[in-house]
């Protein structure tokens, strides 16, 4: 059982060393040795959250073998092995669904490059959840960076090209105020590991010391990681990025990257500032109110779209702000219903962008709903996930957004402050505009008009019907069963503070 | 508070170095000023750190077998994450020096909304 404590640190050093062999081997040895990685590391996961869950406790891996403040830590618990699963089942499924539209979409010589991406990406996501160590943090941030704007300009025409220009850019400015505020962190506390920041921080602030920087240094982080992950208004890069990417990348992207850049802000709240300290310092207010701007502005956006995939990434912006307006809260509920709702709208997000995709190959490749017309008759598994996920980002009881809508109400309803007027508000609003455009969405797929683009002898494709069917089940796991997860989450956060 | 400026001039220096890297990056339309502008923010980031680690009157932290004791030497962690930073910052350099030729070669022009139009255009 020891060994189980290797092995994120396995996962991790193999995805890197995977990512820089594959730029060397032939497509199909890259994509074999790529599907063959993610599931070794969904299995390495799995062993890591049983055996954390068996011990009850976080356990710390020393890097080297060099103790506390000098060396680098990797740290695992309940919530480092449930994302860390879930990072990686998503990521297997949506390179499966898309598979067999990478062929099409990106040129036959940089076939393996992709596969070279998608590896350095689990190794940045895998990093991400499970280091202890701030700067390591952002290291790894930057190599999601690099790796997810491949992931879009990897398509090479002149939108995915710019799109990635756009996210590099607005990437980039996040990063450099993450790692000013790091270096001011740093200089404050004289720690990196994040366990040594939190006493340091606790001390100071009990002490009432360097409250200005302190609070500077919060502002700092959470902005550029608010930049990172899409938070209105800094979404402008979004849109372009997952509407014009290939379906692959956009269901990695929007699904795994963005909550990858949360969950770090999530572990920062937690395990560097201290609960307490981040929840006094009125940051969440900041949250609170952009979260829910995000959540009218992104839905009010995506029901002017046409385009059925700038629609989708439009939703995203609005669900991003019920993440943030969880954490907004500012309470263990508020957060756990955050937690919950990555998951949920990591799965049905992923999964409408591989069906969107999927409906769009039997309507000639157009995105916009007038050529999309009946497309779910033609390419009925398709149809099927996607108004599956539609009811889903809509809250209908049985899926998987429902429970987090709930969770989300029920964390409102606990602040009893003006938050919670607000937030009950906005959320019906906004739980109105989605029904209207995914309702909307669903219908014109279901309208059996358009002929011109019927094929007798179309087939899904196994890959991308193993995918869909996967997707829907996981949804439905959420909706259905979803006290297991909400348990496991909790427990995590109890662990990680 | 000016005070407190003027002793910290070379943190002052760097915050000041920053906000130029950051506006130029997020506001300026030439790409390659852009790239500029992310290195002198990168690079403003740097000589923050290295500044910190910085403490007057001792020496490179190479311990040479005569004086062990820590007390003869800077900090090295900051010099660490310099080093670290570098890298990092060299190859985001690099990637987005990659677009911009790519982009260059397809639209002749270094301007990122000229370069918006004629995408919107193509279409």
């Amino acid at each position: 059982m020891e060994f189980i404590r290797n092995l994120p640190f396995i996962c991790i050093v193999s995805a890197l060393s995977t990512g820089v062999i594959s730029s060397v081997l032939k497509p199909r040895v890259a994509k074999l040795l790529s599907f063959l990685l993610i599931s070794g590391s969904c299995i390495a996961s799995v062993l890591v959250l049983v055996y954390t869950m068996q011990t009850g406790e976080a356990f710390v891996y020393s890097m080297g073998h060099f103790p506390a403040p000098w060396g680098n830590e990797i740290r695992a618990g309940v919530m480092e092995g449930v994302m860390a699963l879930f990072f990686s089942a998503i990521m297997l499924l949506s390179l499966l669904g898309g598979e067999k539209y990478l062929k099409v979409d990106i040129e036959a010589s940089k076939q393996n490059l992709y596969f070279v991406l998608v590896d350095l990406l689990l190794s940045s996501l895998l990093a991400l959840v499970y280091t202890n160590d701030l700067f390591t943090a952002y290291v790894f941030v930057e190599i999601n960076t690099i790796a997810a704007g491949g992931l879009i300009m990897v398509r090479s025409n002149g939108h995915s090209m710019l799109a990635a220009t756009k996210y590099m850019i607005m990437s980039l400015l996040g990063s450099g105020l993450l790692l000013i505020g790091i270096s001011l962190q740093y200089d404050l506390t004289g720690h990196l590991l994040m366990s040594n920041i939190q006493e340091a921080v606790g001390e100071l602030a009990a002490q009432g010391e360097y409250a200005m920087p302190l609070t500077v240094i919060i502002g700092l982080i959470s902005v550029g990681i608010a930049i990172k992950s899409a938070l209105f208004p800094f979404h402008a890069w979004l849109p372009d990025a997952y509407g014009y990417s290939t379906a692959s990348s956009a269901a990695i992207l929007s699904s795994l990257v963005s909550k990858a850049y949360l969950f770090l802000l999530i572990k920062i709240i937690y395990r560097v500032i201290g609960t307490e300290v981040f929840w006094d310092s009125k940051i969440t207010n900041v949250f609170f109110v952009l979260g829910v701007a995000g959540m009218l502005f992104g839905s009010v956006s995506a029901n002017k779209e046409t385009d059925m995939r700038r629609m989708i990434a439009f939703s995203s912006v609005a669900q991003i702000g019920y993440i943030y307006m969880g954490l907004g809260f500012g309470t263990q509920l508020g957060v756990t219903a955050a937690v919950f709702h990555i998951f949920s709208h990591a799965a049905t997000k992923s999964m409408l962008f591989v069906a969107c995709r999927g409906l769009s190959e039997v309507s000639g490749n157009w995105k916009e709903f007038s050529e999309l017309k009946g497309s779910g008759y033609r390419n009925k598994i398709a149809g099927a996930a996607f108004t599956v996920g539609a009811l889903s980002m809509v809250g209908v009881p049985l899926f998987a957004g429902f429970i987090s809508k709930l969770f989300l109400t029920s964390a409102a309803l606990e602040t009893m402050s003006v938050k919670m007027a607000i937030a009950l508000i906005i959320l019906a609003i906004s739980t109105v505009l989605n029904a209207l455009y995914f309702i909307r969405a669903v219908i014109s797929i279901y309208t059996p008009r358009n002929e011109k683009y019927y094929d007798s002898t179309f087939r899904p494709g196994i890959t991308f019907c193993a995918g869909i069917v996967c997707f829907i089940f996981i949804n439905f796991a959420l909706g259905l069963a979803s006290n297991p997860l909400i348990k496991a989450i909790e427990q995590g956060l109890r662990m990680f503070s | 508070m000016l005070k407190n400026l003027f002793a910290n001039y070379y943190e002052a220096v760097s915050i000041i170095l920053f906000g130029i890297g950051f506006t130029t990056l997020l506001l300026n339309r030439n790409m390659i000023k852009k790239i500029m502008g992310l290195n002198i923010m990168d690079t403003a980031i740097y000589l923050f750190l290295a500044a910190k680690g910085y403490i007057f009157g001792r020496k490179v932290p190479i311990v040479s077998g005569d004086v062990p004791e820590p007390e003869n030497y800077i900090n090295p962690i900051p010099s660490g994450l310099v080093l670290t930073g570098i890298v990092v910052s060299v190859s985001v350099t690099a990637i987005m020096l990659s677009l911009t030729i790519r982009l260059y070669r397809r639209y002749r022009t270094l301007d990122i909304d000229e370069i918006t139009r004629l995408i919107k255009e193509e279409k």
